[in-house]
């Protein structure tokens, strides 16, 4: 009998796809149905965003990083502010910066929800998602109080939060703090030992330490090869030196583990929330120097000096020293950074943005050589990416 | 804090005294600039050097200084986890030099050096697979540059006739517009006609 000519096969998965999670283009280069080698086509939703803010003022800019990674924007919104403040020297009032640590975990637990359901979603288990949304649409509404908007904050402003919460604000989200671990022991109990869903993520995408530093993974894609490493515990920002919470590690670096890392960092997000919420002081929530933030609308009713003031900075903005800066965030997804240059101008000279999603998806070959084709979706699920910021 | 980076840097420094050309600690943030050529070499001591470690490569970007007989900076921004320190590593390339891939050295560097070959046109010797990765397929120019205009030169649309989208020079209904918000008084240099009678004199300074 004559030898069977037998020819590596390559499909394109993409760009839309329900398990892409966005519009990632997959070319795959398939043995049967064995991965041998995955090539993904990124930048379908490149929008030029370092681009753009060399062209605004440095709060023109501060609404591009919610578009990045739109699942949790006022993280984003974070390491901008922060590298802004470093470049102006300027120190946020406490309780702006316990308002800032307060989001920053309502944001997280935005995009875990999603995360951790649209993973369950892409393997089979839809009622998590329907779950989780009713959560996240709870989590949203306290955006909205907070910005007037939803998804698009634009809340953490160099120098401190654009406003004070309104009134209430804190017994509803204390009240969601009560609720929420029924919930995640909901989900869990629909996943955490559920037999499918542990076979289709145990041992699947392992990612060994030294792989995951080569590869300049962070965040949960890290903490799940058992690296203790946070940022906001190794070089915390705000107030999260105050903060007592736990660094949940994986110990095996599969898929199974990175959930459930993101399980347990839902729970100590809500942690941090209650701390945020017994100890914040009264106060100014961003700094009251009028060069940097806006006078109040009372004040501009009556002052002249304050009408100039507002009308300088929403026209010529606020012109930052010289200086540049790499400054990082512990986002829900890994190390978002801001690596910042300006020239004394009041535009940036540069504004490069570091997404880890960029870092995550660039290991997915790594992660899913040798693996079979269904564990793809698995995989691009527990990378937890989102192509606003990938993509920028 | 600002010590204990100060004498990193010093150690690093004089372990590689040919390479570092410039140390500085600023914002409390660590910066070392090397030559281009001495890139591969630098990065490679910083991560196996045991009081370094810097273990991990967060990020590569490029930035455009056209004014400069070498128009690029590109820089390097490492970490290390035992350590927990950072540093930045800087290097000057010209347009039409070309900088060692340090794929090499961490894996990561690849999509980030397709990046900065995308946006900024820097060129990687020895990268494996030098692609373009954020622009649309058979895109032209690179867009970050300082050169390059915000508004692009080519847009797209979808042709009934063809059925498929097509590409057109841009077309503007406005000209693109620009303000700086420049207050006029404050650290212009703006002359008008009869400005330089009003300029003082030399000798005249100090009357």
């Amino acid at each position: 009998m004559a030898e069977a000519q037998i020819q590596n096969y390559t499909i394109n998965f993409g760009p839309q796809h329900p398990s892409a999670h966005g519009v990632l283009r997959l070319v795959l280069e398939l043995d049967g149905e064995i991965v041998e080698r995955a090539d993904p086509h990124i930048g379908l939703l490149h929008r030029g965003t370092e681009k753009l803010i060399e062209y605004k003022t440095y709060l023109q800019a501060v609404p591009y990083f919610d578009r990045l990674d739109y699942v949790a924007p006022m993280s984003q919104e974070h390491a901008f502010a922060l590298a802004v403040e470093k470049l102006l020297e300027i120190e946020v009032p406490l309780r702006g910066q316990y308002i800032r640590v307060l989001f920053a975990e309502i944001s997280r637990i935005l995009n875990h929800l999603l995360n951790i359901t649209a993973f369950a979603l892409d393997i089979g288990a839809m009622t998590p998602f329907l779950w989780a949304f009713e959560e996240r649409e709870i989590l949203m509404e306290f955006y909205e109080r907070v910005s007037g908007a939803r998804l698009h904050a634009a809340y953490f402003r160099p120098g401190g939060v654009d406003r004070d919460m309104p009134m209430g604000l804190d017994e509803d989200i204390d009240e969601f703090i009560e609720h929420f671990p029924k919930v995640i022991d909901d989900i869990e109990g629909l996943l955490t030992d559920n037999r499918i869903f542990k076979q289709r993520t145990v041992d699947i995408g392992i990612v060994t330490v030294e792989q995951a530093l080569d590869w300049g993974f962070t965040g949960p894609m890290l903490r799940g090869s058992n690296v203790a490493w946070d940022l906001r515990k190794a070089q915390p920002y705000d107030v999260y030196a105050d903060m007592d919470f736990d660094v949940p590690v994986g110990l095996s670096g599969d898929c199974y583990s990175r959930y459930l890392v993101r399980i347990e960092e839902m729970r100590q997000s809500l942690r941090i929330m209650k701390q945020c919420l017994e100890q914040m002081p009264e106060g100014p929530v961003h700094d009251m120097n009028a060069k940097i933030s806006p006078p109040p609308r009372s004040e501009m009713k009556r002052s002249m000096e304050a009408l100039i003031h507002h009308f300088k900075l929403y026209t010529e903005g606020y012109h930052v020293p010289a200086g540049e800066t790499y400054t990082v965030v512990e986002a829900p997804k890994g190390e978002f950074g801001v690596y910042l240059i300006a020239d004394g101008t009041n535009r940036p000279y540069r504004c490069k943005i570091r997404a880890p999603g960029f870092a995550h998806l660039q290991g997915l070959d790594m992660m899913s050589r040798g693996h079979m084709l269904a564990d793809v979706s698995a995989i691009i699920g527990s990378l937890d990416i989102v192509f606003g910021e990938i993509d920028r | 804090m600002d010590t204990t980076l100060k004498e990193l840097g010093e150690t690093i420094q004089a372990a590689l005294p040919e390479d570092v050309l410039e140390m500085t600690v600023v914002h409390h943030e660590l910066m070392v600039s090397v030559p281009a050529s001495s890139i591969v070499k630098v990065l490679t001591f910083l991560r196996d050097d045991p009081n370094c470690q810097f273990k991990q490569l967060m990020d590569i970007c490029g930035v455009d200084y056209p004014e400069r007989e070498k128009r690029f900076d590109v820089v390097y921004n490492l970490l290390s986890l035992s350590q927990n320190q950072r540093i930045r590593v800087k290097t000057m390339v010209g347009e039409e030099e070309s900088i060692p891939s340090v794929v090499k050295v961490f894996h990561a560097a690849n999509w980030w050096e397709r990046e900065a070959w995308d946006l900024y046109g820097i060129f990687f010797s020895g990268h494996p697979d030098l692609r373009r990765i954020l622009t649309d397929y058979g895109f032209e120019g690179h867009p970050l540059r300082k050169d390059f205009p915000l508004t692009g030169f080519v847009e797209l649309r979808y042709d009934e006739d063809q059925k498929r989208v097509v590409y057109e020079p841009v077309k503007l209904t406005q000209e693109f517009r620009t303000f700086d918000f420049m207050s006029p008084w404050e650290g212009t240099e703006i002359l008008l006609p009869g400005d330089e009678k009003a300029a003082p004199e030399a000798g005249e300074k100090g009357k």
